[in-house]
């Protein structure tokens, strides 16, 4: 399966630190693709970088073969690339199936003039990214509070409300930034079930995560970055045994330890 | 869905019924001045609602945008001969154009940065129709030439008042249909995250600028009717910084993000001022006592706050 994306030595510098340095990484259709490390190591960093939102000082990304290094986050969207935000990025005021609707926007053709007059095939445009949107609500357990604010949804109804609306731009792949942080167990189950059933509609992921239990269970390869580098790359097993990576994670001491026990 | 349309024509339709049974009450021509000044703001307001409470765009210099509409019926009815109608047109397109080339730039620039080029924007419209007499008449201003369409003069403030009142009903359906409509939805969310719109595809920059075209179309379009409404215009009584102020004035007091809260606004600000001459030298003291007391205890603006105490959530 070729790589529908791929990123070459991707590196960015702020100041004199160099945050993301070199990572080179590939994610085909359907798969899961973690990327972890300690704190600071620059997963979203790297996460910025791919969605357009910084500019790399060196390096390339390429989307499905093409060249996209530099491109802005709206041209990305078009070529099928969405996210989600680590720290919420909801529209508070408008309500839940409005957000999703905003990630039909891409499909939508009607022309502003037409939107001023209300003509029927807005009308009809309208109806019809209502219908996406709630599809997309249903996929990821929101279909019953479509209706309400989302500024009054909770933490874990809000993350999903997220993933709903970058599913709704139908991306080729899709980049979660933490999306199980502060969910309880449950949500983070629900959580669970989504990125499955994403991946296997064939929609690439790239996530990062800090729950470890749910990384190691539902990614085909994981990427472990510290201080801006690639540490290692591989199967979930291979990435847990690795001693580099519990020393990344515990320091030298406790890798001394873990190889000991 | 359903219920929103429904709530949409609700408000259309209560509002026409309101401006249509307005004129039975009226007791002389005063009061069909004033209606059609509340009639000519609150279309001024709703448009920029559209880009400060929608979109969330600040512009302190809305007034300069009035202002070109105002010169547009004057200058190009005496000076060109145009007729009145198509001079608004035409003032309406210049307008815009201008808002278009200058909203690129000036757009980038978020909060008080926006709110301070925008001010500039305003009181250079302001001083260029102040100093170019040889056209505006200067400070004094110039006169406006009646209106004729189909042969007949337009005059009077009861016929003024139809007439505002027509374009407001029209503007409040055009503002309510774009509220509802992707566009509307794009420059809400814009309001909220500019990075969540940008990644799924919304071009933050395009929105901005188009909304504010709109918004000074729509308030060049006031501009050109209070023109034919007082038939005499000046620099600071259409493009001035104080009429910029009382536009944005209008907005927050009614409610930020409500077509009906830019009405309410403009009627406050309007009728207070006539209504307070009553009390003589404490009539500003007395209208800024109101605002404040408004802003306190309906900190949302009017029509949100009161909505929300509607709906039990407490304001």
């Amino acid at each position: 399966m070729s790589a529908l994306l791929e990123t070459g030595n991707l590196s960015i510098a702020f100041g004199g630190i160099t945050a993301v340095d070199q990572v080179s990484l590939a994610v085909s259709p359907g798969q899961i693709h973690s990327i972890i490390g300690p704190n600071g190591a620059g997963k979203t960093t790297l996460f910025n970088l791919i969605s357009g939102l910084y500019t790399p000082s060196a390096g390339s990304v390429k989307l499905a073969g093409e060249d996209v290094t530099g491109l802005p986050p709206e041209q990305l969207a078009r070529r099928g690339l969405s996210r989600s935000f680590q720290n919420l990025q909801i529209f508070f005021r408008m309500s839940a199936v409005e957000n999703v609707m905003v990630g039909c926007h891409r499909h939508e053709r009607t022309g502003i003039l037409s939107h001023l007059l209300a003509l029927p095939n807005v009308r009809a445009e309208n109806r019809n990214s209502r219908e996406i949107a709630m599809a997309q609500l249903a996929r990821v357990g929101l279909a019953d509070l479509a209706e309400k604010e989302a500024g009054s949804l909770s933490y874990g109804a809000l993350k999903r409300l997220e993933i709903a609306r970058a599913l709704a731009t139908e991306p080729r792949i899709l980049l979660l930034d933490e999306p199980a942080a502060g969910c309880n167990a449950v949500e983070t189950e629900e959580i669970d079930r989504v990125i499955h059933d994403v991946a296997k509609a064939g929609i690439a992921i790239l996530l990062v995560e800090h729950d470890m239990r749910l990384v190691m269970r539902i990614s085909d390869e994981i990427t472990v970055l510290e201080r801006g580098r690639k540490l290692v790359s591989g199967k979930p097993e291979a990435v847990r045994e690795d001693p580099r990576v519990i020393a990344a994670y515990l320091g030298t001491f406790g890798s001394d330890e873990a190889n000991r026990a | 869905m359903e219920r929103l349309l429904r709530s949409r024509w609700a408000l259309v339709l209560a509002l026409a019924f309101v401006l249509a049974a307005l004129p039975l009450v009226f007791p002389s021509n005063y009061y069909f001045r004033v209606a059609a000044l509340v009639n000519i703001f609150a279309l001024a307001a709703i448009g920029l609602n559209l880009l400060m409470g929608y979109a969330g765009q600040v512009s302190l210099g809305h007034a300069g945008f009035m202002g070109i509409g105002a010169y547009a019926v004057a200058i190009g009815a005496s000076r060109f001969g145009l007729n009145g109608a198509v001079a608004m047109l035409a003032g309406a397109a210049i307008a815009g154009l201008l808002a278009f080339i200058v909203g690129r730039p000036i757009l980038r620039l978020k909060g008080h940065y926006l709110a301070v080029a925008t001010l500039g924007l305003g009181l250079l419209i302001s001083m260029a129709l102040t100093n170019e007499a040889g056209w505006t008449g200067g400070p004094d201003g110039m006169a406006v030439p009646r209106l004729e369409l189909f042969g007949t003069r337009l005059r009077g403030p009861d016929t003024w008042y139809m007439i505002t009142a027509g374009a407001l009903v029209l503007g409040v359906i055009l503002a309510l249909n774009l509220i509802e409509s992707p566009t509307g939805r794009a420059m809400r969310a814009i309001h909220d995250s500019e990075i969540a719109a940008r990644v799924v595809g919304v071009d933050v920059a395009a929105y901005k600028l188009k909304i504010f075209v709109i918004s000074a179309i729509y308030a060049s379009i006031a501009g050109s009717l209070m023109a034919f409404l007082n038939g005499h215009i000046t620099p600071d009584g259409t493009a001035g910084f104080l009429r910029s102020v009382e536009l944005v004035t209008m907005v927050v007091l009614g409610g930020l993000g409500s077509v009906l809260g830019a009405i309410v606004g403009a009627a406050m600000l309007v009728i207070l001022p006539q209504a307070l001459t009553i009390f003589h030298e404490y009539e500003h003291l007395l209208l800024g006592l109101i605002i404040m007391a408004s802003m306190i205890l309906l900190p949302r603006g009017v029509i949100p706050s009161l909505l929300a105490r509607l709906r039990g959530g407490g304001a």
